[in-house]
């Protein structure tokens, strides 16, 4: 080969050449798909729904109309719409407070403690719930907790079915069995969304250099407030991302608040009824909108507690 | 005398492996002491040993007198500088500063203050509002430094705290470390691979190989007086003849060292040893060069030689062949 024959013109060298020169150019060629596909598919249709919110829906008709109106984002302040809201809002605060609690120490012990066989173990263990069916998962639960299932059987045994019982006749968490409770919902909801929680704290206690809790020792710290001062705060960004998922899913969740618990709609079924048997579209925008104000209010608590500054 | 640290046939092992192997040790208080060793000797070890992050297999550590075995890193009156300074990066340079105080309970405004004269003996008060991650190396090294100083430790370990900053840098480090143990009076245990930065700074050098001590003294006997083969190669460079050759020049049957500044060339002194053989290689150092010679049964050995010297008697070239020689009183004998 001669010493030229790198610089042979040829017309895909040519081309090379161009971008190798201007790399603006390679740069919207190789991003500018996948950016349109991202601001059409995602953004675009997010705007679209919000923009839907603000249409008409006559009642009699049953119809939508291109008439702007803000009546859907104010009937979601109507008390029955707003009870919705708050049930769910509880329901997602006690699933993401219960997941981060159970994951913590999980989560702690993969990062710092596990060899590399036991983490593997781990891995598999947290994810493989995941990779099953999420509806068959929900439908086990209504069989686990139901009068005459396992859970029941294992009280009986153990003759604790009257604290079981005693237990479901307390207000906002109780109901007239454990699968048709509010506590039983709420356990189902902690049990599918942990994966999600356990995972990202795992991630940044795995960053936290481990001679840190050395030194906030060495420097007078007994274990309890070397976690509070040191590993918690650095640990931070990880509860909270693992809670945006554990929150925003139990928010947009509706079948298992169909599935499980007392009568009672949570705001995904309230907007599967509005925009499927209602028809009314309008009204079903308006609500997403709720969750996605509350992830924001949620983000900025978090900011505001600190939860980036380790960032 | 009171002791600073003392330790009592101490040993850490981790399976079968003897990390520390029977140590015994006495750390006078005010004492600028170093743990000098390659890496994998133990040295780290001993020192987390004093903090408290291991416990020892068998054998009694004490600190200021008081039984420091079993004690939690926590409840003990000593503050470590970490290798890789460990600061926490959540907190601005003050928070950093001021937490061994916080969790102490001291009150705001007193560890404030003290925070504050510590971070001006490091000479970083305009730093105060840093987070680490805006530091240098060096400054988070001084940040370390005084982070733990700020708790009047009795005891201060540095665990090979100037290891990753550059040459220059670490020079003025040395000095600025020997200036302040002066200063605070504390003991200072220093953890070292660097056998140039332990003589330069310390009272006394403990040398570790394979979890044993070899030896201990002042860096001066040390260098003149290493009483195992191991020191006499481990502290500055040395020639070291085994016993063969040993009984061969001299007669005795045992290793021994000679400095190569001690040696001198083509200079037929009385009470000599000489031996001579080919130059093999000339370094030029400036101030000095090194010349070394193989003989011609394969002894190698190497003289440093002051290039003013040098330039009187003529630059020996390679190949050229010379005598070597010095006095009687150089020779040091060493035990394997």
């Amino acid at each position: 080969m001669s010493p030229n024959a790198l610089y042979l013109q040829t017309p895909l060298r040519g081309v090379s050449n161009f971008l190798f020169r201007h790399s603006k150019v390679l740069l919207a060629v190789l991003l500018g798909p996948p950016l349109l596909w991202f601001v059409v598919i995602y953004l675009g249709s997010l705007l679209a729904l919000l923009w839907q919110g603000f249409y008409s829906f006559d009642d009699f008709s049953m119809t939508v109309l291109p008439k702007l109106t803000f009546d859907n984002y104010l009937k979601i302040f109507a008390q029955a719409n707003f009870d919705i809201i708050l049930r769910t809002l509880a329901m997602a605060c006690a699933v993401t407070l219960a997941s981060a609690l159970i994951a913590f120490p999980i989560a702690y012990y993969m990062a710092v403690y596990a060899g590399k066989a036991e983490k593997g173990f781990f891995y598999i263990g947290v994810m493989l719930p995941m990779w099953a069916s999420y509806i068959v998962k929900a439908y086990s639960w209504t069989v686990i907790l139901a009068k005459g299932g396992i859970v029941y059987w294992v009280l009986n045994k153990l003759s604790l079915v009257g604290v079981l019982e005693s237990f479901l006749q307390l207000p906002y968490v109780g109901g007239s069995t454990l699968s048709t409770s509010h506590f039983g919902r709420f356990l189902v909801f902690t049990y599918i969304w942990l994966p999600f929680m356990i995972l990202p704290i795992q991630a940044a206690i795995e960053r936290v250099p481990q001679n840190l809790m050395q030194a906030s020792m060495d420097l007078g710290a007994n274990a309890t407030k070397s976690f509070r001062y040191v590993l918690l705060p650095l640990a931070f960004p990880g509860i909270v991302a693992g809670s945006i998922f554990t929150f925003s899913l139990t928010l947009g969740d509706y079948i298992i608040p169909t599935l499980i618990g007392p009568a009672g709609l949570f705001i995904g079924n309230f907007v599967y009824v509005q925009q499927g048997a209602a028809g009314n579209i309008p009204l079903a925008a308006a609500f997403t909108v709720v969750p996605i104000v509350l992830i924001a209010i949620y983000l900025m608590l978090a900011k505001r507690l600190g939860a980036f500054n380790a960032l | 005398m009171t002791l600073a640290v003392e330790f009592d046939h101490v040993s850490r092992l981790y399976g079968a492996v003897r990390a520390v192997d029977n140590v015994s040790l006495s750390i006078a208080d005010g004492e600028f002491f170093s743990l000098l060793g390659p890496s994998g000797s133990g040295k780290t070890t001993c020192l987390r040993l004093i903090a408290g992050f291991e416990q020892p297999s068998s054998g009694a550590i004490k600190i200021h007198g008081a039984l420091a075995s079993g004690l939690p890193p926590y409840l003990r009156d000593v503050n470590t500088v970490f290798q890789d300074y460990a600061l926490f990066p959540h907190m601005n340079v003050l928070e950093n500063i001021e937490y061994g105080l916080m969790v102490k309970g001291v009150g705001k405004s007193e560890r404030r203050s003290r925070a504050q004269e510590a971070l001006a003996s490091v000479a970083l008060a305009e730093m105060s509002q840093r987070k680490p991650s805006q530091l240098s190396g060096g400054q988070r090294q001084r940040i370390a430094l005084a982070r733990a100083i700020v708790n009047r430790p009795k005891v201060l370990l540095l665990d090979e705290p100037l290891g990753a900053l550059d040459l220059k840098l670490r020079e003025q480090m040395q000095a600025e470390l020997k200036t302040l143990q002066k200063q605070l009076g504390i003991t200072f245990v220093f953890v070292t691979h660097d056998q140039g930065e332990a003589l330069s700074m310390s009272d006394r050098v403990a040398v570790f190989n394979k979890g044993k001590i070899e030896q201990v003294g002042s860096p001066a006997s040390l260098y003149n007086k290493p009483v195992t083969v191991f020191v006499a190669n481990f502290v500055g460079s040395s020639n070291i003849f085994n016993a063969d050759i040993g009984l061969r020049l001299l007669g005795e049957k045992h290793a021994f060292s000679v400095r190569p500044e001690n040696i001198a060339i083509n200079q037929n002194l009385s009470d000599c040893v000489s031996i001579s053989g080919a130059v093999r290689d000339v370094q030029y150092h400036g101030a000095s060069s090194r010349v070394e010679i193989i003989t011609s049964d394969g002894l190698e050995l190497s003289a440093v030689l002051s290039n003013s010297i040098l330039q009187t008697q003529g630059m020996p070239s390679v190949g050229q062949s010379i005598a070597l020689s010095w006095p009687k009183t150089a020779i040091v004998p060493l035990r394997d």
